[in-house]
């Protein structure tokens, strides 16, 4: 595993008004790392990773993608580097007018400009990586969340990112379905995927998790690997928080 | 009940003034076709306007939409035909009722997109942007083809507002249907071109009104 940061987040602050969100945090993740971000709901948790591909807009700060930092630069240059930074959702988010097949091919046509050949057979790789090859006609209204979401990510994966964002994507599911989308996740990292995944599976921290991040108020409280978070919290916050969730 | 029938119903009557009623027909055609189509364009524009992140277009678009939807549309095509002559503008009668009906047209389309566009959750722009589409694009393949679903039949029946509001043209004596009928009745000196007229009105618009009824019911399923 390399050690050239693949994410890096620089001083990044974010105002809503008067209210600060998040206060100049910083962040490191090197290429093939699964960082996993836990903390309170109001923590700021969320805010962060979307401002990793400026979906929110960061007050200031700098957000760096494999060495080019997309704060600067123009709206077309945002679109670019967007390529490189797959984002999944808690909602999936599917388009719920066109098949999944063509879910995974609009961006790589539109955005990356393949062929229509090119692209077919990227998305049907994709899709036979999350289990879902069979579904490429369905309609994403005709799948069950677990599988709208592995299409998701599958959307994603096919425009060959160099960082996947995660924003809670098994929140909205039920119980049952969890495991289908966590198994790709977990086939992803052993891929070397740089991943930053923000979710409340601890378990799946434990077990995939190169490092775990506890934030909350906007600020990163603690950090470390999963045992070292996990089993011996140094922070009063992380410990009450831990106590809570495993409660 | 002889003097109904031959007053409303003389096929005689209907049948000498069919070429006048088929010419009439013809302008409330192009009239619709312009008028619709122009409005479906630059309403499209001005409820983009709406939602932009300027607040300057945002105002302009709120004026343009506020304005035209509270003016009549009759004092609004007077005042373009025999008002704006006195400024030395002078339009011919159809495109008089082009620019009219335009405007009020425009802005009742670009309230029902408006409706359309909120309709679509902001999530679907999430994803499409985070996946490295312009704006341009993710309107155009994800969120347009979504928002225009969702107000198809207010579309519609605006659309057959339009179609109706043409009639209007023939104050202005533009030989569109209605008024062809009105020269047709008064140079028969019987009624049944006028109902000729109403019938023709009724074949264009009863599907569509029906096609209307079809598709909220299909919505609300």
């Amino acid at each position: 595993m390399a050690n050239r940061p693949m994410l890096e987040v620089v001083a990044l602050e974010k105002r809503f008004g008067t209210t600060t969100v998040l206060k100049k945090i910083d962040l490191k993740v090197s290429q093939g790392e699964l960082v996993f971000v836990i903390g309170p709901s109001g923590s700021g948790k969320s805010t962060m990773l979307r401002c990793c591909n400026r979906l929110e807009e960061p007050t200031s700060g700098d957000i760096i993608v494999n060495g080019r930092n997309i704060m600067a630069g123009t709206r077309r240059d945002l679109d670019r580097m967007r390529l490189q930074i797959g984002m999944v959702f808690q909602g999936f988010h599917l388009y719920p007018h066109m098949s999944v097949l063509k879910n995974v091919t609009l961006a790589q046509r539109k955005a990356l400009k393949r062929s229509k050949a090119e692209a077919d057979a990227r998305a049907m790789d994709m899709l036979e990586q999350v289990g879902l090859a069979h579904k490429a006609d369905a309609y994403p209204g005709e799948l069950s969340g677990g599988q709208q979401q592995r299409v998701a990510i599958a959307r994603s994966l096919a425009l060959d990112p160099k960082v996947m964002l995660f924003d809670e994507p098994t929140s909205a599911l039920d119980p049952e379905l969890v495991g289908s989308v966590l198994k790709v996740m977990k086939d992803l990292k052993s891929k070397g995927m740089t991943m930053v995944v923000v979710s409340h599976e601890m378990g799946f921290a434990r077990e995939t998790a190169d490092r775990v991040i506890f934030m909350d108020g906007g600020v990163v409280v603690e950090e470390g690997t999963p045992d070292e978070l996990f089993g011996n919290p140094k922070a009063d916050r992380t410990r009450a928080f831990l106590s809570r969730v495993s409660g | 009940m002889d003097i109904f029938i031959d007053q409303f119903f003389n096929i005689d009557i209907m049948r000498q003034s069919l070429p006048l009623m088929m010419s009439g027909l013809w302008m409330t055609l192009k009239l619709c076709s312009a008028v619709i189509l122009l409005g479906l364009i630059g309403g499209l524009f001005v409820a983009l306007g709406n939602m932009s992140e300027r607040r300057w277009l945002r105002w302009i678009s709120i004026a343009y939409t506020d304005l035209f939807r509270a003016l009549p549309p009759l004092v609004l095509l007077i005042f373009i035909y025999a008002g704006l002559p006195f400024a030395g503008v002078n339009i011919s009668p159809f495109y008089a009722v082009v620019i009219a009906f335009l405007l009020n047209n425009s802005s009742y389309y670009a309230e029902v997109y408006r409706a359309g566009l909120i309709s679509v959750a902001k999530g679907q722009w999430e994803a499409a942007q985070s996946t490295g589409l312009s704006t341009v694009q993710t309107l155009a393949h994800v969120v347009l083809p979504q928002a225009i679903r969702n107000v198809l039949p207010d579309l519609l029946s605006n659309t057959v507002e339009v179609v109706k509001l043409t009639s209007l043209a023939s104050v202005i004596s533009l030989s569109e249907l209605l008024y062809n009928a009105g020269m047709a009745r008064s140079v028969t000196y019987n009624a049944s071109p006028l109902v000729l007229a109403a019938l023709i009105y009724l074949v264009l618009l009863w599907p569509l009104v029906r096609l209307v009824s079809h598709f909220q019911r299909r919505l609300a399923a």
